[in-house]
């Protein structure tokens, strides 16, 4: 059975089909991409399957259950991470905060157990410490050290991309849904990324949805492509098909494949 | 003020505006009232300085020049001075119309504290009938003028000089406003008589002014090593020290803290119990406000269903239902409709935007009290005459009720640790940081798991409970309660203390407290300066403008604060830095 | 805490938890207006309870009273259209222009005025309360808000309770905290009017003036915002200021005029409100711009015709409702209650109807 099997997804925000029709599937432990030109749909692909939007049609079934409609954070416990396009982080909460703060879905200690101080809450709050500095040593030395007491603010734009997933990573997804991971990153750093991608699956078990415009990214961490155009699903197969499809070309040049492009 | 030439338009706009402040003051009849109190003995009062604080700074203000970067630093010279006389005098003329207006019309029909009184005050003679128009006006323009002349003077010394001559004067009069506290240890440590030697009338004495005002030249002058040392102290590296440290200083506040009501005196333990109750409410509203952003301006509401709850179970007089239970076994009970109210209040606001939320729970606020003095609602809780013979909270051997104001500070003070140890453990917590998270972020908040609706009824539901907990002592202290004690003043007050001390900082509402509550006075509640009176609200009000233009985050700011609100400065350097990224890929590329 | 069946039940509780809880209040809502209803109309057929008369005279009173609550929301709404936030001051700019109708009636009384001359003297009155509510407002914007501009949305309305609590507070220093009696106005206008010549339909003079007035002023109003071409600039910004300023438009400049536009109301509104009520003091302005802003928020915050009709359904709502409800209720003391009818009505209308009855129209910043 798939981990994620979307059919017939649709969401109109105003007179703007921003999905229309869009049905998906992917198998654990699977790396997909989703490309397509910009007004797509794809952010609203992840929108809409994180919580943030309810669908207007279709269905999603996320590990047997039908997610479409819940509320955001009951998504998240579910096991649906994601990153957002323009780095969302908390930026006043340290690193190690945010990352801490991230499982609280997968934490239970309430606020009896704070003022108490109770022996069950300072262990759970130095599991979570643990946690934290362990998804953070995922990234090597970037994120360690020091650069726990950082304010997220503080960091370099790399680094704060690289926070973003791992604070994705810390709510325990089974489904990590990254949208535009390496946007603005130097070809050094998105080499470094491209390769913690595949780590993230071979690794950590992930299952990792990508969204993503830079083809090189595409071509070396995908299984296969999805192609969206105007709320559709356009193409879909791995990527030497898909790169080559003249309807994924169409899409993005506006103009008739060449012979032999 | 550029190259050293005078921007006339701006003088003249802060000689109007200086004009305008002292008008102001005088209009309101502030100087007239604060004139009954010295300052300086014999010499200078509080309502000249209410009248005049406002000219130097004007004169100071005047030559402030925007220096942006890479512009030459303007240098500072005989202009800064000139133009702070200019300011001066503009505004003296601009109080010399007023006077002369005001002597020539009777303006009281609009104006009711134009008065020829005033006139006499401010034209220094002591008949009204006969204002001394000669002499009285040449001081009442050359004073600002002098003060102004001293504002701009300031730009041409050097920052220690300047500070120097800032704390000086400051120190004397901080001094004088707070004899009561100093005079009052003094007393009880038997210093009567170096009391006497340093007030009189309720002043400074001009000698000890002079040495003191000396004294805090010299002192301010001294490098900052004194503070650091204090820090020094309490980081020393070896833990061992460190500790030890710690524990010197906390013991040390702790017995100064739980001696104070008697050092201190019966008068002014009132107001200590009194700042000890408003601190509370504080704490608790920091939770609401300060860490989880909920802006609920109906706060007061808890404060009164606890105090009522309390009152209604203690007091022989409780119309429907009397058990006249002992105080103590009144508390579980306040919880749980703390308890309750938070929820009843938190659920429906919870998906509001800020500041629908905000009015809607001033909307309950109002409703709670307009209920609880409602003939409708009398036969439960006595409409407006409230309910009486609260009896105070039995201890064995005595009662405590409000005329044990010492000991009702020390169960203000418990229930105050008990509010700073709940806020400090909650935000450090999962709880808290789920509180930041959704401050900072909302909608990602939720992405990543957390449950806001959850998190922020856990917001409501403990700040409603000290609240109710506040209302309880409230109850017992003051023996009878009234709809009129619970009004959306309390709410407002309340959270201007909260911002004064820097939303979330619990270092910050603790000081904010003690300066605005304890100096200040609450709502209804005298304070330390008790001529302050009516004008104190008033004062809020200017304060609450004022920490919103200048500096949202309050005086003691969390640092996360501080950094959120500045924003916009570090996502500049962010963008330098993303432009240094940047050109590193096109070179790349 | 849980465990994982529990959390899926708990989860499933929780999406509905809220919900069932303003459900609740709803259906407690409804329950306790029909029981009420009933109640006063049983009462009626009774001959107990208010007579048709004097139910005639609270609808007439609250239609009047609402006119005001209009003219007042729509500084409210227009100023949370441009801006954003809720101008909490709005309140005290109204009552600056109470205060000022009072001065300015008392001097002509004392001139003689107002006795020969009423007409002129109402006129004179009313514009001098418009000046002086556009000028409270502009300076209180030009002052406090102008640098707050892009302050996220609490911060300004923070700082508006400040400015309305020294506005209040500067009014009973300076003017005294006495109640201000305003000076009756000539003899035949305490009558009752037959309007339309029915019978029945007997107005007093006094609040079919002031209704008079306070709908010609918001026509006025009407037209100058959807006709002329300020009022275009002005609905501009009130969509989107950056857009707005790169048109050509003088962003800060249409601010201004929408501040002294709604101030101009409000002043109109105090200069009624004096009138009517013949009573102004310095914290006339608090209740009344509480709940115009409700009326605003009813009509749909930003709406202009929306103001004008939530306010019309405020003052009907206020005026006629606690009468109509809780006596059927046998609730004594009624007109207590009415402020509670109000704050009631302020809650129920932004928990559950936040957008307004005809909708909301907020610049795009704010929408979120």
């Amino acid at each position: 059975m798939a981990l994620l099997e979307i059919n017939s997804l649709a969401k109109q925000f105003g007179g703007i089909k921003a999905l229309d029709g869009v049905d998906f599937q992917i198998d654990e432990g699977e790396i997909v991409s989703v490309i397509g030109p910009n007004g797509a749909g794809k952010t609203s692909f992840f929108n809409v399957i994180s919580g943030m939007f309810k669908p207007d049609a279709g269905t999603i079934i996320f590990d047997g259950e039908e997610i479409g409609g819940w509320p955001p954070n009951a998504i998240t416990r579910k096991g649906i991470a994601r990153t957002f396009q323009n780095v969302r982080l908390f930026g006043n909460m340290t690193v190690l905060e945010n990352i801490m703060v991230a499982q609280h879905c997968r934490t239970e200690r309430g606020m009896f157990s704070a003022v108490f101080r109770t022996k069950a809450f300072k262990q759970e709050e130095q599991e979570i410490e643990q946690r934290a500095k362990k998804v953070l040593e995922f990234f090597g030395s970037r994120l360690v050290g020091y650069r726990f007491d950082q304010p997220a603010l503080a960091l370099s734009y790399a680094n704060r991309r690289r926070l973003e997933i791992a604070r994705a990573m810390a709510t325990q997804p089974r489904l990590l849904l990254l949208d535009e991971p390496v946007a603005g990153m130097n070809p050094r750093e998105t080499g470094e990324l491209t390769g913690l991608i595949g780590r993230l699956r071979d690794d950590l078990g992930f299952t990792v949805v990508v969204i993503e415009h830079d083809m090189r990214v595409v071509r070396d961490v995908s299984d296969r492509v999805v192609v969206l155009d105007h709320g559709v699903k356009i193409a879909e197969g791995p990527y030497e098909e898909v790169s080559t499809n003249e309807d994924v070309i169409e899409a993005y040049l506006g103009r008739p494949a060449e012979a032999g492009s | 003020m550029t190259n050293g030439i005078l921007d006339v338009r701006k003088v003249i706009r802060a000689g109007l505006l200086a004009g305008l402040v002292m008008s102001f003051t005088s209009a309101i009849g502030m100087v007239e009232d604060f004139d009954r109190r010295m300052i300086i003995d014999g010499l200078f009062s509080l309502g000249f300085l209410a009248l005049l604080w406002y000219v130097p700074i004007a004169g100071y203000k005047v030559g402030d020049e925007k220096v942006l970067e890479g512009m030459e630093i303007p240098p500072k010279s005989r202009k800064h001075v000139l133009a702070g006389v200019l300011v001066g005098l503009i505004g003296g003329v601009v109080l010399l119309a007023l006077i002369l207006i005001t002597n020539a019309m009777d303006l009281r029909d609009v104006f009711i504290r134009l008065s020829p009184n005033l006139v006499a005050l401010l034209t220094f003679s002591d008949n009204p009938a006969d204002p001394n128009f000669g002499v009285g006006a040449i001081f009442l323009i050359g004073m600002p003028g002098l003060l102004g002349a001293v504002g701009g003077a300031l730009h041409l010394v050097s920052p220690r000089l300047r500070r120097q001559i800032v704390v000086a004067p400051t120190a004397i009069i901080v001094s004088a406003l707070v004899k009561d506290v100093i005079g009052q240890i003094m007393r009880t440590f038997g210093l009567d008589t170096v009391v006497r030697q340093l007030y009189r009338n309720g002043a400074v004495r001009l000698v000890p002014a002079i040495i003191g005002a000396a004294i805090a030249f010299y002192l301010a002058g001294r490098e900052r090593r004194e503070t650091s040392r204090i820090r020094e102290f309490l980081t020393h590296p070896d833990p061992k020290v460190r500790t030890r440290n710690s524990l010197i200083v906390g013991a040390g506040s702790i017995v100064v803290v739980v001696a104070a009501p008697w050092v201190l005196g019966s008068l002014l333990s009132e107001i200590l119990a009194t700042t000890g109750i408003f601190l509370l409410m504080a704490l608790g509203l920091n939770i609401v406000v300060g860490f989880a952003g909920l802006l609920d301006l109906g706060y007061v509401a808890f404060f009164a269903v606890g105090a009522y709850t309390s009152a209604v179970l203690t007091s022989p007089l409780s119309p429907f239902f009397s058990p006249e239970w002992p105080w103590w076994y009144t508390l579980p009970v306040v919880v749980v409709v703390g308890v309750f109210a938070g929820i009843m209040v938190g659920t429906p606001v919870i998906r509001l935007r800020g500041d629908y939320l905000a009015i809607v729970t001033l909307g309950f606020g109002e409703i709670v009290r307009i209920t609880f003095l409602s003939d409708a609602a009398s036969p439960w809780f006595g409409g407006a005459g409230g309910i009486r013979q609260i009896p105070g909270i039995p201890l064995g051997f005595d009662t405590i009720s409000g005329s044990d104001p010492e000991y009702i500070f020390y169960f203000a003070l418990a229930l105050v640790l008990l509010a700073a140890w709940v806020s400090y453990a909650l935000l450090n917590s999962r709880v808290g940081r789920a509180w930041t998270a959704m401050r900072e972020d909302e909608s990602v908040a939720e992405m990543m798991g957390i449950d806001t609706v959850r998190s922020k009824l856990s917001a409501f539901i403990v700040g409603a409970v000290l609240a109710a907990l506040g209302g309880a002592l409230f109850s017992a202290k003051l023996g009878s309660i009234f709809p009129t004690s619970f009004e959306l003043l309390i709410s407002i007050v309340i959270l201007v203390v909260v911002i004064v001390g820097g939303l979330g900082s619990i270092v910050g509402v603790v000081v904010g407290a003690l300066v605005l509550i304890g100096v200040l006075g609450g709502p209804r509640q005298p304070g330390l300066l008790q001529e302050f009176g009516e004008y104190k609200l008033l004062i809020y009000g200017v304060i609450l403008v004022y920490m919103m233009l200048k500096r949202p985050e309050g005086l003691v700011p969390r640092v996360r604060r501080q950094r959120e609100l500045h924003e916009d400065e570090l996502t500049q350097d962010d963008w330098f830095e993303k432009k240094g990224e940047l050109s590193e890929l096109e070179g790349g590329a | 805490m849980s465990s994982s069946t529990n959390q899926k039940l708990s989860r499933r509780l929780r999406l509905n938890w809220v919900d069932s809880f303003l459900i609740g209040v709803r259906v407690a809502a409804v329950v306790f207006i029909a029981i009420g209803l009933v109640g006063t109309i049983i009462n009626f057929a009774n001959g107990e309870g208010p007579t048709a008369v004097a139910w005639r005279d609270l609808v007439v009173g609250g239609i009047a009273q609402g006119t005001m609550y209009g003219l007042i929301a729509l500084g409210y709404s227009m100023v949370y259209g441009v801006l954003g936030f809720i101008n909490f001051a709005h309140g005290e700019v109204f009552m600056g222009g109470a205060m000022t109708a009072f001065f300015m009636a008392s001097y002509f009384v004392e001139t003689g005025l107002w006795a020969d001359s009423f007409v002129i003297a109402l006129i004179l009155v009313i514009l001098s309360s418009m000046f002086a509510s556009t000028v409270i407002a502009v300076l209180v914007e030009r002052i406090a808000y102008r640098r707050l501009r892009n302050a996220p949305r609490l911060i300004p309305l923070i700082t508006s309770i400040g400015v309305s609590f020294f506005l209040q507070y500067s009014a009973a220093f300076l003017f005294g905290i006495s109640n201000k009696s305003f000076p009756q106005p000539p003899q035949g206008l305490l009558n009752k009017v037959d309007v339309f010549g029915l019978g029945w339909l007997l107005i007093e003079g006094t609040k079919l003036l002031v209704i008079v007035i306070s709908v010609v002023s918001m026509a006025v109003l009407y037209f100058i915002v959807e006709r002329t071409k300020t009022g275009r600039s002005m609905r501009a910004v009130a969509e989107d200021k950056e857009i707005a300023g790169l048109m050509g438009i003088n962003v800060d400049r249409t601010i201004v005029t929408t501040f002294a536009v709604g101030g101009a109301m409000a002043g109109i509104a105090g200069s009624m409100w004096a009138l009517l009520f013949r009573g102004v003091s310095f914290n006339t302005g608090f209740l009344p711009g509480i709940k115009a802003f409700t009326a605003a928020v009813l009509g749909g915050v930003g709406n202009i015709v929306g103001a004008m009709l939530g306010g019309l359904l405020l003052g009907l709502f206020e005026g006629v409702g606690p009468l109509l409800i809780l006596d059927g209720w046998g609730i004594p003391g009624v007109s207590q209650l009415k402020d509670v009818v109000a704050f009631a009505a302020l809650v129920l209308v932004l928990v559950f109807r936040p957008s307004g009855l005809l909708g909301e129209r907020l610049s795009v910043e704010d929408r979120g």
